[in-house]
């Protein structure tokens, strides 16, 4: 196995082998959501609203079942009344009540003994609906006077801001935030320059490439199994145990391979459904699997924004004050990710005097589910584009009016707590050595920079370790493994032990099987659960050294651990030659039983990651389309432990801000319907989009962390909205302050430019 | 709906199975012949998660009707590997992590695999547009562009 050119103390952790995955994933072999089937099992479809927003008058399902092979219909009524707070919200989304609150909110589902019989079935469900009136845009649903989503659910109560906001006015804002430190007026009138925009971004979609997917079954007793493609299965057994009524612990949940998952597959969407029609239809199994336009409907996406921002700055780039002020719509349920926006907008920077205020606000859409770093990519889009207009307009070098500004370890945040280490100042000086910065630029092409920020996630965690009867490990994690996770744990548990990689066998494990576990979010699957995992292998290291120890016959605390062996601790300890893992293994049994180590906790410890990403762009002065010519990135990973999967993580971060900068945007007709529901109209980027995505990989280590991780999926998705802006600021000298930039909008607003 | 009996190769092996004739080629490779290995991403031609070659011809199995294989030679990623022995662009993507969630990847391989036997000294341009029709989320599409071309200049090395 090759070593790293990154500089390591390590054997294994920094190096690339390949992942223990990867034969039955480059074979068809690998089962993903859709592809598990079981005996006698039922096929399912779901009927949904084509209204944004509607009464249901009448659901008569009794052509479907009519129908020889339709086994079960559920609408709402099957499912238990009394549910509050977010479980509540889970069940409506899940399928509505008396009232279709978006585009796609499902109404009904059926069971049939195939999947074409399903949709036949589904289609002779007939609803009547009164049509509502309806908002999908964010302003829209702030105005006074906007139609009501959720009537009776507007909550001004935590802000202290009520003149702004007479509660029977403003229908739709469920939630206010305010936060901040230092006097924001007297930080404005210290500033050479004060400048402020409003920028607006569009909801986009998560993306992932497999649709939802389970196989649900579930007895008169309440008691079921799932499996199902999910980022988080224990969340997947508590959410669905809330919207059945039924208890978590009657449900076991077994992860799929996972097809990709970005934040959306956190939660539930259609799940209950299945388990529903299965104890309706006798317990028989029960397959659902979205379509696309069903997982674009209806599940994800992210929020849309309108965003305030105002900034002092000395002529010197020095940061004097700032004010955020944040619109979102998460759907027609609370939970837009507002306050994670404002907590990243300006964590990147020393600001002694800094105000956030947000709005939580309801609009006919589907509700709004987590999509990496969720809410900052869109505060960096107003932030770091109002940033990098003022550096301009000072005639100041965008990089350094960062590094100027760039907080640094003992630092306050702009959200309050006081940074531990943390890598921005490294990242950003890596980022002014990288070649990129100087190749020349030709005519109408222009370089941007951003900068990028997100907490990382530890999150509840259980791991289990044990010793195998041959002297190898297995691990037993709880984490799905979406780009490389295994590869990662194992490396990290066979440098704890002292053994090679190929000698440790991780599995992802279903919820009988270990204690709680938040789903792989938050940047977190490879910083907590390898984290426990070292800490359960250091057990098993414990017990391997006691077991020595009573063969030798001396004191546990003389024995050491080295290189996968147990030995004397120094020449007082006693003459033994060292007992190896596979001996220790092979007598396990007659000297005390089985030896595993576990690890459950909330994981403390974790490290913030900062990114630079530099792009140049070419725009095309007479279509308006933007073409990316070259593109880095650069981010903090605290210690890359497979650095091929970090890379990864920052390209695949980089072209996904890349695509809702320039093509991705959820399409609303007058009608409130969705106009894009299929991958041909939803433009996620294509190989032919894109050059080769250069990366950068900082290592300043999380002292939090035995090998130093940080967590690098979220951050890689933060800077390259307002990096790609202010490229195009920088190529035609427009400043693009709504998104998508598409080829449309940059031409008029180059017209707009040309015609004065 | 009648269902019409179907008799076709996929993968070298003859093999029969009872179509609706609504039914996609996707829809009968997976859930009659029980080979999951392609993908439904889509269900209209745009992700290319579930491309296979049709008599040499590449195509998304989801927009062929699984009456339409009638005597007609079917392959998928689970004859890309020849026995134990991996193809060059499998290995390739797992050595250059070409694939992270790898949803994507049966799809990438069938469609690369089309490519190097058309063309086995593609430019990186030429790559990223014969493979455009694939979607990967995961990537940024970096790691495949360099497996594919990997793959491809061990396969001329080897001719």
């Amino acid at each position: 196995m090759p070593k790293d050119e990154l500089k390591s103390e390590y054997k294994l952790v920094g190096t690339r082998p390949d992942r223990p995955d990867g034969l039955d994933k480059v074979t068809g072999r690998a089962r993903y959501g859709a592809d598990f089937s079981m005996p006698g099992m039922l096929f399912a479809a779901v009927v949904r609203s084509p209204h944004a927003h509607a009464k249901i008058l009448k659901i008569d399902a009794s052509k479907a079942l009519a129908l020889e092979g339709v086994k079960a219909v559920v609408t709402r009524a099957d499912f238990p009344d009394g549910l509050t707070g977010e479980d509540w919200n889970l069940q409506e989304n899940t399928i509505a009540n008396d009232t279709a609150l978006y585009d796609g909110h499902a109404v009904a589902a059926v069971a049939a003994t195939s999947a074409l019989l399903a949709r036949d079935a589904a289609k002779l469900i007939e609803v009547e609906y009164q049509v509502l009136p309806h908002v999908t845009d964010v302003d829209e649903a702030f105005a006074p006077g906007a139609p009501a989503v959720r009537p009776g659910s507007a909550d001004h109560s935590v802000s202290s801001r009520e003149v702004d906001l007479p509660d029977n006015v403003r229908h739709n804002v469920v939630r206010e935030i305010e936060f901040g430190h230092g006097d924001v007026e007297a930080g404005f009138a210290e500033a050479d320059l004060v400048r402020e925009g409003t920028y607006k971004t569009e909801a986009t979609h998560q993306g992932y490439i497999e649709p939802h997917a389970c196989v649900g079954q579930m007895g008169a007793d309440g008691r079921g199994e799932m499996w199902v493609c999910t980022q988080g299965q224990w969340f997947i057994r508590k959410f669905c145990a809330a919207v059945l009524g039924i208890e978590a612990s009657g449900l076991r949940v077994t992860a799929s391979e996972i097809g990709g998952g970005f934040g959306g597959k956190t939660t539930i969407f259609m799940e209950p459904l299945a388990l529903a029609l299965s104890r309706k239809a006798g317990g028989r199994p029960v397959k659902l699997v979205m379509t696309r336009s069903e997982v674009l409907r209806a599940t994800g996406p992210t929020a849309s924004a309108s965003m305030d921002v105002k900034i002092g700055m000395k002529k010197d780039g020095t940061l004097t004050a700032a004010r955020a002020v944040f619109r979102m719509q998460g759907g027609a349920f609370p939970g837009s990710p507002v306050d994670l926006a404002l907590t990243c907008a300006f964590a990147s920077y020393k600001l002694p005097n800094v105000e956030h205020i947000g709005y939580d606000i309801l609009a006919n859409r589907p509700k709004c589910a987590a999509y990496r770093a969720p809410g900052a990519p869109m505060g960096a889009f107003a932030v770091e584009s109002l940033i990098d207009e003022m550096a301009r307009e000072l005639g100041l070098d965008p990089l350094d009016v960062r590094l100027k500004n760039a907080v640094a370890e003992g630092d306050k945040s702009s959200y309050g707590p006081t940074y531990n280490r943390i890598g921005l100042v490294e990242v950003l000086e890596a980022t002014k050595a990288h070649p990129n910065l100087s190749v020349p630029l030709g005519p109408n092409q222009g370089r941007g920079v951003a900068t990028g920020f997100w907490f990382n996630h530890g999150g509840e965690t259980s791991v289990s370790v044990s010793v195998t009867e041959d002297g190898t490990a297995t691990v037993s994690i709880g984490t799905p493994d979406i780009g490389g996770l295994r590869a990662s744990i194992a490396l990290m548990v066979a440098e704890t032990f002292g053994i090679g990689y190929d000698d440790v066998r991780v599995n992802v494990v279903e919820t009988g099987a270990l204690g709680f576990n938040e789903p792989s979010h938050g940047s977190r699957a490879t910083f907590a659960s390898g984290k426990a995992a070292v800490t359960s292998a250091q057990s098993c290291i414990k017990q391997m050294c006691q077991r020595a120890a009573d063969k030798w016959g001396i004191d546990a605390e003389a024995v050491e651990w080295v290189d996968g062996a147990a030995q004397p601790a120094g020449p007082n300890a006693g003459k033994f030659p060292p007992m190896t893992m596979k001996e220790i293994a092979e007598t396990m049994g007659a000297t005390g039983g089985p030896i595993s180590g576990h690890n459950e906790t909330t994981m403390d410890g974790v490290g913030a990651s900062f990114g630079t990403h530099v792009v140049d762009v070419e725009v095309d002065p007479e279509t308006g389309r933007t073409t990316i010519l070259r593109y880095l990135v650069v981010q903090d990973a605290g210690k890359a432990v497979h650095p091929s999967y970090v890379e990864g993580q920052y390209q695949g971060g980089a072209v996904q801000g890349i695509g809702w900068a320039l093509n991705e945007e959820y399409v609303y007709g007058k009608d409130g319907r969705l106009q894009n529901p299929i991958f041909l109209d939803y433009r996620v980027p294509v190989a032919s989009d894109l050059p080769m995505i250069d990366t950068v990989i900082v290592e300043v280590p999380n002292p939090g962390h035995p090998y130093g991780v940080r967590g690098v999926g979220e951050t890689g998705i933060t800077p390259p909205l307002p990096a790609v802006a202010n490229a195009i600021a920088d190529a035609v000298g427009v400043r693009m302050k709504h998104l998508p930039m598409n080829p449309p909008k940059v031409l008029a607003a180059i017209k707009a430019k040309a015609n004065g | 709906m009648t269902k019409v009996h179907v008799t076709t190769t996929v993968n070298g092996e003859e093999v029969e199975f009872l179509a609706d004739p609504r039914e996609t080629l996707l829809d009968c490779l997976r859930d009659k012949l029980d080979m999951t290995g392609a993908k439904e991403g889509c269900g209209t031609g745009d992700c290319g998660a579930c491309s296979v070659t049709v008599d040499g011809t590449l195509v998304c199995s989801c927009l062929v009707l699984g009456v339409e294989a009638q005597g007609k030679k079917v392959e998928t990623v689970e004859g890309i590997a020849d026995g134990e022995e991996l193809h060059p662009l499998q290995r390739k993507f797992i050595e250059h992590a070409a694939l992270q969630c790898g949803i994507c990847t049966p799809g990438f391989l069938v469609a690369a695999k089309n490519l190097l036997e058309k063309n086995p000294d593609p430019t990186e341009t030429e790559i990223r547009y014969w493979l455009a029709g694939n979607l990967c989320r995961c990537t940024g599409y970096d790691k495949i562009i360099r497996a594919v071309q990997d793959a491809a200049a061990e396969m001329r090395g080897a001719a």
